[in-house]
């Protein structure tokens, strides 16, 4: 028998719940997201545990091991309330001074508050913190509360009243009304306006009708769906729930990758939580609607981010997409209507009927509502997951909340959209984000990846390693993209490799012309997007790698040489120990010289040598000087001079 | 290779048919490969022609049908990571193990395999050994990393 029976016998579980918590008992709060688990996280949580039973605190202190906070430069983080004083980096180290200081004496421990790195002032509440202060949290801001192994938590923060709401005060076509009018459009990649591809199925024909949850996220640099399911996956749960009784759906299915395993785990309990709750399965509530979810592992193939790939895999075989002369929302999962967003879309939508459309609709631009949350990532101080609203310029986001470009480097692009996506340069900082903005702009929002470059990353670069993962992600079903992508890496990687020739642009453009036009799905018709973007922005360097055999940016091996300037060199020997192919030759008080025969270009002696002799430097373009003859090559050291 | 244990896992799946992928997975996992008379027997309990298993095998990447090392090296080559220099740190272990991605040394000591984003892009470049992260990697610190396995 599921727990709870009726709407109101929710709100009384809920008072239930809330009575026996106490807003003012400490709580020390632990984010465990992927990124912070793999800073050490574990270890903290196990320190933790084992600290409060020393020092006595057994049952006077809560711990929370919650999901991904978005903080992740400076994991692992731990929050402790309720006076919200965030600590950051921690190691299993600093924990006994946690609990013995900041717990049970309620100080604050300096030096593990966060300080800002411009005017180094401390600051030691988490929302006071520019990468958060700047953000607008409205999906992604329970997952730092609650525990997502726990229903009760969800419940706690008023979890399951918008399906209830649904459920007991509004018809179904009332919740769809609400979704269309909310003008909530997709955050998976298209940006298809979700309540009209509900309503088309609704008004399909068909007794059975699926939802389904697209959280096959593969661009990669992307993990904002994986934060979400793996750390409030309740939510997306009751999103889902409330569309499927919108268009009239039984059963949901959740298809994520294997490569994420905790977010299986966690929603796999979810499921099994809802259901003894009464919120998932027969007679949800009381209410006679009945509705199940099942997870479904994805295998491992990109192109199953693909509506109807994805239910092509769904149904057991090889993930492959189908020409859609007919949508799949009236004919999907086995022919039959099937609604598929993704992850981020699903969260979105207790929210609107929560709080309601017009609320929803007040946020963001013309085309785009309510918030989006973008993996922050690549040459950037802050790397994370940030919640903005649409519209939020991507200076902004880059240089307010993500505090710009790390090690004095200079801004150089920035890529959205993943892999059919495009980068953005610099004189476009100013662009507001939004679906048709991006779009414009010769990039797209895509599922909300924001990879940031700086002066460092070669552009043509960029675009050879999007086809390349493209090349290796094409299932190989039509011509234009099996092959067409093929060939535009292929000349990519000469040009790359210093064998560019005259007349290789325009056969790009010719083959990202067919491949635009003639590709059976999303993935083929996109795939010349990082080429046509970068060209777009970036022609110079383009023409630099074919024309001059350079690397501007001095980033593809083939064409750099790495060179020891004899005027800076110490002979520290750092370099010459460390080289891994025996290309230094060097030795104590002998300046060091790079013997290019051998050199890998690993960069490894780049990389060692002390940032106050900067003796090695890259080439490229240029010969490279002859060595020193041997006998100028002694240094005499001043010291042993006297 | 027992059938039991292979007819278990697609018992648990209710022998259907369109649980195929997800009972390959899990045999997978157990087994670290694909071994041939597992997918016999998939094929004959859910009565699926064996070209359509060796199509779904070597379709999804996370299938292999030869073994695999002792531990799995995964190299990140996530957007993330490959500006922060992730290929050469591939280069680098490559040229340690003497094994192409996708590849597996004689011994089965190593198998090396890229993948497209582990999702801790605040750690990049990251590699991840038998499910162990090891982030900020650099080509000089890879030789270190690696002698920790046997």
């Amino acid at each position: 028998m599921p727990l709870i029976h009726s709407p109101a016998g929710l709100e009384e579980f809920r008072k239930g719940i809330l009575s026996k918590r106490d807003p003012k008992k400490p709580c020390i709060t632990l984010c465990c997201g992927s990124a912070c688990h793999a800073s050490g996280s574990g270890e903290v949580a196990v320190a933790i545990e084992e600290e409060i039973k020393k020092q006595g605190l057994t049952g006077t202190v809560d711990v929370r091991k919650t999901g991904c906070h978005g903080f992740c430069e400076r994991g692992p983080i731990i929050i402790n309330h309720p006076d919200e004083i965030s600590y950051f980096q921690i190691t299993p180290d600093d924990v006994p001074e946690i609990i013995s200081k900041s717990i049970k004496e309620k100080k604050v421990i300096d030096r593990l508050v966060y300080t800002d790195p411009g005017t180094k002032e401390a600051i030691i509440h988490e929302s006071e913190i520019p990468f958060y202060k700047n953000q607008e949290r409205l999906v992604f801001g329970s997952n730092g509360s609650i525990d997502p192994k726990s229903i009760d938590d969800y419940l706690a923060i008023g979890g399951y009243s918008a399906l209830a709401k649904s459920l007991a005060g509004m018809t179904p076509e009332q919740v769809l009304e609400e979704v269309k009018k909310s003008k909530l459009r997709g955050r998976g990649g298209g940006g298809f306006p979700a309540g009209k591809k509900w309503e088309g199925s609704r008004n399909a024909p068909g007794e059975i009708k699926y939802v389904i949850v697209n959280a096959d996220e593969g661009d990669p640099g992307a993990y904002m769906d994986r934060a979400l399911l793996e750390g409030n996956p309740h939510s997306v749960l009751e999103g889902l729930a409330i569309g499927a009784y919108a268009i009239g759906a039984h059963e949901g299915y959740i298809y994520v990758r294997q490569e994420y395993p905790m977010a299986v785990e966690n929603v796999t309990l979810a499921i099994r939580q809802a259901e003894e709750y009464g919120l998932l399965g027969k007679n949800i509530l009381g209410t006679g609607f009945d509705f199940f979810v099942k997870v479904h592992q994805g295998a491992g193939a990109f192109v199953c981010g693909e509506s109807s790939a994805l239910m092509t895999a769904l149904e057991g075989r090889v993930g492959e997409p189908r020409p859609k002369y007919i949508r799949s929302n009236i004919k999907g999962l086995w022919d039959r209507p099937s609604v598929l967003n993704n992850v981020e879309t699903w969260s979105n939508v207790p929210l609107i009927i929560n709080r309601g459309a017009e609320w929803f609709a007040g946020i963001g631009t013309e085309g785009s509502k309510g918030t989006k949350i973008f993996s922050l990532v690549g040459k950037i101080t802050n790397t994370g997951l940030v919640e903005v609203p649409m519209g939020m310029t991507l200076r902004d986001i880059i240089f307010k909340i993500g505090g710009g470009i790390p090690g004095g480097k200079k801004f150089k692009a920035v890529q959205t959209g993943g892999p059919s996506g495009g980068c953005i340069p610099e004189d476009q900082l100013d662009l507001e984000v939004g679906f048709d903005e991006l779009t414009k702009a010769g990039s797209m929002m895509g599922s909300g990846g924001m990879i940031v470059m700086d002066e460092d990353t070669c552009m043509v670069d960029v675009a050879r390693y999007f086809l390349d993962f493209l090349t290796d992600e094409s299932c190989g079903k039509c011509v234009p993209c099996r092959e067409g992508i093929r060939q535009m890496l292929k000349i990519l990687t000469n040009i790359t490799n210093g064998k560019g020739k005259e007349g290789d642009i325009v056969l790009l453009e010719q083959l990202s012309e067919t491949a635009c036009d003639a590709s059976l799905c999303a993935l083929g018709r996109t795939a010349p997007n990082p080429f046509l973007s970068t060209l777009k922005y970036f022609r110079n360097e383009y023409e630099a790698h074919i024309k001059e055999k350079r690397c501007p940016a001095l980033t593809c091996k083939e064409l750099i040489a790495y060179y020891i300037d004899p005027e800076k060199c110490s002979a520290c020997t750092l370099c010459f120990k460390q080289c891994p192919s025996n290309a230094i030759d060097g030795g104590k008080n002998r300046i060091h010289t790079v013997i290019q025969e051998n050199c890998t270009k690993c960069g490894t002696c780049f990389e060692v040598c002390p940032a106050r002799f900067g003796a090695v430097k890259k080439l490229s373009g240029e010969p490279v000087p002859a060595p020193l003859p041997e006998e100028k090559r002694t240094i005499t050291r001043k010291s042993k001079e006297k | 290779m027992e059938n039991d244990r292979i007819d278990q896992i697609i018992d648990k799946h209710h022998g259907e048919a369109s649980s195929l992928i997800q009972v390959l997975l899990e045999i997978q996992s157990e087994y670290h490969w694909l071994p041939k008379e597992a997918l016999k027997r998939v094929s004959e309990k859910l009565k699926v022609p064996e070209t359509r298993i060796q199509h779904i095998a070597t379709f999804y990447k996370a299938f292999s049908l030869v073994p695999k090392g002792r531990h799995e090296i995964h190299i990140c080559m996530g957007t993330a990571c490959h500006v922060r220099g992730a290929s050469r740190v591939l280069d680098t272990v490559q040229d340690l193990t003497g094994i192409k991605p996708g590849e597996t040394d004689l011994e089965l000591k190593f198998s090396l395999e890229t993948v497209n984003c582990l999702g801790c892009c605040a750690l990049g470049p990251v590699m991840e050994i038998d499910g162990k992260t090891h982030g900020k990697m650099a080509p000089a610190k890879t030789a270190d990393v690696l002698k920790n396995y046997e």
